[in-house]
């Protein structure tokens, strides 16, 4: 923290250029092998979370009441009934469950890495084809949402955030109120007006880009909401600081300023947010796909956990707690480079 | 980056604009709540008609003077049964909430509390925790136990609580790391006294408020278990189960997933204005 940083605030990218240029090239390797640590420490936090996961899911399988062969059976069959030695035995062998319950981590465990999931009990096929198959739809709608729930947000920001009091507390109250909104009472409000009355939309989305619109806005909104909540106050605390009033004395637009300057310093809890965004929009996907009756993973992990079809349930979780490890790193880099205080300390 | 950088000059009249609850919501939301617990407490005073009376001839009806929500595929008031369903709804959305908060506050406080060790691993095990998304959490945990108001319960507590963990353990943090504590130690006040007069009351107190929040979402959360089909089953009125019910007749008698949705968007937003409100005026309180 020298002389440079500490009138940061006031100075945009470019004035500071020149400063910078006599101690760049040795704090620039310093700087270097600091990122490198702390990508290094970030990696290995995330492999230890994976591995939390999914120790976590297979004790949820060991874990699941009754003997498991006799589940497995009548899983299969869609009824309870009594099963003979026979049948119970060929089940024990297939799935190792006669094994002490580590040699069976192991196993597990040995399996995930090769990206085995294991085998669905109901449908007989590996769970990573199931997931395969139906993870695509999926990815597009939060991914899409996720878009929106940006696009939705920085409107709304720009447009009532530090407007005077009226403006500002509705915008708070609209803030709150989207973002508890419950995904299935959206989707169906959605779905009621814009499919049912106006006929814009198709009722039943399958998994046509016609069909996109509704489900990716029932989870944008809320998250929108969620981003604002955070936005807001630093939006707010940026267009007090002094280089607001710089840039409007160098006779820049009240837009232009909120644009350049003030959203760029407010949107880094949002940008924190979207890690968690993504396992939040996910975990939506799994309410709006059964509401549209589109295709993904949702649908899929939905069924699974009414027939108790355990694989299906505990490969959907691991994978998606995965992506939410992957998304998380993502922002903490994405963290470092669009924060414009870290940039040079 | 300096203290005094930070510190902006907010000038009077930019403070004020930063009051977000205004009194009109948090009477609104008082209002609302009281209603509700009426409903708990004594639903036969506020309830038209019998929620299980069928009245087949009155199916499907929509909201009118007699029936001010309309009637599902029986006949049956969805007023009365809304608020018959009250008092399973939130005694869900408590039960998951005290379940939540006593898990968090165990691992919240091992891990800003316990020894090195202890710490680090309960630490980890609140970040595996919190990488399962609250809905997918829960979807487990009903997986492994099977769909029922228990299951509904414990998923959405345990669902929901890796979120307070870490808040809980960043409260009994900041309280430790304070100067009041430093005070304490530097008189010479044992451990388990600073424990108890100073950390655990500062990092009690904004618990307040995280219970009417969490209430509030508990319900939410717990009705999109049943929406989906795994929680109370449909015959019941609780507002899960109604949606759960309702869902069938989206396309013919909407107000059977609209309105006990608009219920619970109702609770949730009042519970939510509360907490806001009480988190609000705790932190101006310690100014």
């Amino acid at each position: 923290m020298t002389l440079t940083s500490s009138n940061k605030p006031v100075a945009d990218a470019a004035t500071t250029a020149a400063a910078d240029a006599q101690a760049s090239a040795a704090r620039r390797a310093s700087r270097n092998r600091l990122l490198a640590r702390r990508i290094g420490e970030k990696l290995v936090g995330a492999v230890i979370v994976l591995w939390g996961a999914a120790t976590a899911a297979f004790l949820a399988q060991a874990a699941l009441p009754g003997d498991r062969a006799t589940v497995i059976l009548n899983t299969r069959a869609g009824q309870a009934i009594q099963r003979t030695p026979e049948e119970l035995a060929q089940i024990n062998e297939q799935y190792g469950l006669l094994n002490p319950l580590v040699v069976q981590y192991f196993d597990y465990i040995r399996a995930l890495l090769t990206g085995n999931l294991g085998m669905s009990y109901q449908q007989y096929r590996p769970v990573a084809t199931i997931i395969l198959e139906q993870i695509g739809p999926t990815l597009v709608l939060t991914l899409t949402a996720i878009g929106l729930s940006w696009l939705i947000m920085v409107v709304w920001i720009i447009l009532t955030a530090g407007r005077g009091p009226k403006l500002s507390s509705f915008g708070a109250i609209v803030d709150t109120t989207t973002a508890g909104l419950p995904h299935y009472w959206l989707a169906i409000l959605l779905l009621l007006v814009f499919s049912l009355s106006l006929g814009w939309f198709p009722v039943i989305s399958g998994s046509s880009p016609a069909g996109l619109l509704l489900p990716a806005l029932t989870l944008a909104i809320p998250l929108a909401g969620f981003m604002s909540q955070a936005t807001r106050t630093e939006f707010e605390n940026s267009l007090e600081q002094p280089f607001v009033l710089t840039a409007r004395m160098r006779g820049m637009s009240d837009l232009g300023v909120r644009l350049h300057h003030v959203l760029r310093h407010s949107v880094l809890p949002a940008v924190t947010l979207s890690g968690w965004a993504l396992g939040a929009t996910i975990s939506g996907a799994v309410v709006v796909e059964t509401v549209f009756s589109r295709a993904g993973i949702g649908r899929v992990l939905v069924t699974a956990v009414s027939t108790q079809d355990l694989p299906i349930v505990t490969g959907v979780v691991v994978l998606i707690a995965a992506l939410y490890v992957v998304a998380n790193l993502i922002v903490d880099l994405v963290y470092v480079l669009i924060d414009p205080r870290l940039k040079n300390s | 980056m300096t203290l005094q950088q930070k510190v902006p000059v907010t000038p009077p009249a930019a403070r004020s604009r930063k009051k977000s609850v205004v009194p009109w919501g948090l009477g609104t939301a008082l209002a609302a709540l009281l209603f509700f617990v009426v409903a708990l407490i004594a639903p036969q005073v506020l309830a038209t008609h019998d929620p299980y009376a069928l009245d087949l001839a009155n199916s499907l009806q929509p909201p009118s003077l007699a029936h001010w929500f309309g009637t599902d595929e029986s006949g049956r008031d969805l007023y009365s049964r809304v608020i018959w369903g009250t008092r399973e709804s939130l005694l869900i959305g408590i039960g998951a909430t005290a379940a939540s908060l006593t898990i968090a506050l165990i691992l919240g406080s091992l891990a800003a509390l316990a020894g090195k060790y202890v710490a680090g691993t309960v630490n980890r095990v609140i970040e595996v925790l919190f990488a399962f998304p609250t809905l997918l959490l829960a979807l487990l945990l009903v997986a492994v136990i099977g769909p029922s108001a228990f299951s509904q319960v414990f998923a959405v507590g345990v669902g929901t609580s890796p979120g307070y963990a870490r808040m809980i353990r960043g409260q009994i943090l900041t309280a430790k790391n304070s100067g009041y504590v430093e005070a304490a130690t530097a008189l010479g006040h044992s451990r388990g006294r600073i424990l108890r007069s100073h950390i655990i009351p500062n990092a009690i107190r904004p618990l307040v408020a995280i219970i009417a929040l969490s209430v509030g979402q508990s319900i939410v959360w717990a009705s999109s278990l049943a929406f989906l089909g795994l929680g109370v089953a449909p015959p019941s009125p609780e507002w899960g189960a109604l949606l759960d019910a309702g869902r069938l007749y989206i396309t013919q008698a909407p107000w059977l997933t609209v309105i006990p949705g608009l219920v619970i968007v109702a609770l949730a937003i009042a519970a939510t204005t509360l907490g806001k409100h009480i988190q609000a005026s705790l932190e101006k309180g310690e100014k």
